[in-house]
């Protein structure tokens, strides 16, 4: 099997969504450094004992390193909305699972400070052949919220996702679109420290994309969340940030105020 | 970080596994008695016609000397498969999570024992079918059979459960994580729990073997509890201090290695799943 990750790395994972009070005296949100995403990939897909024994017998066990971020530095500040942008499978989604804490860096160091909303992949914990009601409570239990919390915030939940009368029907039969609409209202209905965005806006029709633009950018004037958005819509990254992280083949490209990181992203792609 | 607050997070945390383990189980109810008549009626049928079934098998074609038979056999049968059931579900929990695993960071262990803990409760609901058994053995007594008593043994109980519990969330860390890199895993433990429900004293009793094979028992942890089952409930026996040890050894002997095993590994999931 490939090799131990580096144990530098600080887990994200002591630094929960039960972070009570946030560090009051430091006023980074995020800081990444020297971050590196080594990924192992076998030469061929081993899932059997019988095939793993006869490769490591002949000496055939090889894995080529794939490297999915390199050197990545950044540190983002209490209250800044930054955008990430780079074309498809160039890390933005890797890097984003970083900060979130669902993967660990091979090196380098992830500090989170607050209680952070990951927006990614909406959804992921439901089971469709329950009701949208025994969702609301198992997904909010998997994203961290208590008992209690969802319970007093159930209506607000369902309003913001205008599913009222469909409460007790199987989610297997909404549509994708409403499906989104649930996992949205339920992801938003804390108001975090630091909300991550990736892609998910796409989903939902447009007065529902209108009204998530909406509830983030309350979040963001009203609550001082910091955000960091991930879009492949530059013209939307550049009305919501406004500071930019450019990602290219694992590697930072640029980084500063998001006119210019958008302005020369663009021309990298021949000038859309 | 800030130390001040690390016991109170550990709490928080603990807290909040509980209650995601709690919407896990009551998830896992839910979806198994949807959409049947009897619902969780069959948590307590089942073991029942079981019973039934492999009472009639073996009252008519291999007959054994055991006083109340088909009580024997229910209470080593329930037992069995709250073990077979919990690690058999257990060992495919964090495949079957993999979509909650990649996007979510959430505490990984929680899901091998949701699965021991979701069989725990069906067990829980099959004592029922135990409790008819026994009554109905109050009311008829089988002739030349020495009359059944319920006896304040039965108090054991929740701490063969504690035992059994260790063993099969021991099992289930094992199994879980060495199914995420190797699916064969999964044939294999079908195949060695099949071996397993024969190798244990279920539906035979133990003097039925080979004193080599009876030796050779004491190794075999199911034995351990199957028989500390029987002796509470049907023998109104006291269990003894060695076999109290035995029960013990062999569960925490599981769960550490198991839980080491899963601790090393966990952060690899994510890789493989």
């Amino acid at each position: 099997m490939s090799k131990q990750p580096g144990d530098k790395s600080k887990s994200p994972a002591q630094l929960g969504l039960e972070q009570a009070g946030a560090d009051l005296r430091s006023d980074v949100a995020i800081r990444v450094e020297d971050v590196k995403m080594v990924f192992n990939i076998a030469s061929e897909q081993l899932h059997s004992l019988k095939e793993y024994f006869i490769k490591i017998a002949k000496h055939q066990l090889f894995f080529k390193p794939f490297t999915a971020l390199d050197d990545i530095n950044l540190t983002i500040r209490r209250g800044e909305v930054w955008g990430l942008v780079g074309t498809n499978g160039s890390g933005k989604s890797t890097l984003l699972k970083i900060i979130a804490g669902v993967l660990e860096p091979t090196a380098g160091s992830v500090e989170v400070n607050g209680v952070i909303a990951p927006l990614i992949e909406l959804g992921a914990g439901f089971d469709l052949e329950l009701t949208a009601r025994e969702n609301i409570y198992l997904n909010g239990a998997l994203l961290g919220y208590s008992k209690a919390f969802i319970t007093k915030h159930f209506d607000a939940i369902v309003d913001f996702a205008e599913l009222r009368d469909f409460l007790d029907l199987p989610m297997k039969n909404y549509s994708s679109g409403m499906v989104a609409r649930i996992a949205f209202a339920i992801a938003t209905v804390i108001v975090p420290d630091i909300l991550i965005v990736d892609e998910t806006l796409s989903v939902g029709d447009m007065f529902f994309q209108q009204k998530c633009e909406k509830r983030i950018n309350q979040l963001i004037n009203d609550n001082h969340t910091t955000v960091l958005f991930v879009s492949h819509d530059t013209a939307q990254v550049e009305r919501i940030c406004e500071r930019a992280i450019w990602i290219e083949k694992a590697q930072q490209r640029m980084i500063g105020p998001v006119d210019q990181v958008v302005e020369a992203y663009r021309s990298s792609q021949g000038g859309q | 970080m800030r130390e001040a607050t690390s016991q109170d997070r550990a709490q928080n945390n603990w807290r909040h596994d509980s209650f995601v383990l709690r919407s896990l189980v009551s998830k896992d109810f839910k979806l198994r008695y949807r959409r049947s008549i009897l619902g969780v009626a069959w948590s307590v049928l089942n073991p029942l016609l079981m019973m039934v079934v492999l009472t009639a098998v073996f009252s008519y074609m291999f007959r054994f000397n055991i006083a109340h038979y088909p009580l024997y056999f229910i209470l080593g049968q329930i037992m069995f498969n709250f073990i077979n059931a919990g690690t058999s579900g257990g060992m495919t929990s964090i495949l079957d999570s993999s979509a909650l695993i990649k996007k979510i960071r959430i505490n990984k262990s929680v899901f091998p024992v949701e699965k021991v803990i979701f069989e725990l409760v069906n067990f829980a609901i099959s004592l029922i079918a135990v409790a008819l058994v026994f009554i109905y053995f109050l009311v008829f007594p089988t002739p030349g059979e020495p009359p059944l008593i319920l006896t304040w043994n039965i108090v054991w109980l929740p701490l063969l459960l504690v035992y059994a519990t260790l063993f099969g969330v021991g099992l289930s860390f094992l199994l879980s994580a060495l199914a995420v890199f190797f699916r064969d895993v999964i044939h294999l433990w079908g195949i060695f729990t099949l071996a397993w429900t024969y190798a244990t004293p279920l539906f035979y009793p133990i003097e039925q073997l080979a004193p080599w094979m009876q030796q050779l028992m004491m190794f075999n942890p199911m034995y351990h509890y199957v028989t500390y089952f029987r002796d509470i409930v049907m023998w109104g026996v006291t269990p003894s201090l060695k076999l109290n040890f035995g029960c013990l050894a062999f569960a925490l002997i599981t769960l550490g290695v198991g839980y080491l095993v899963f601790r090393l590994k966990q952060r690899k999931f994510i890789l493989y799943v």
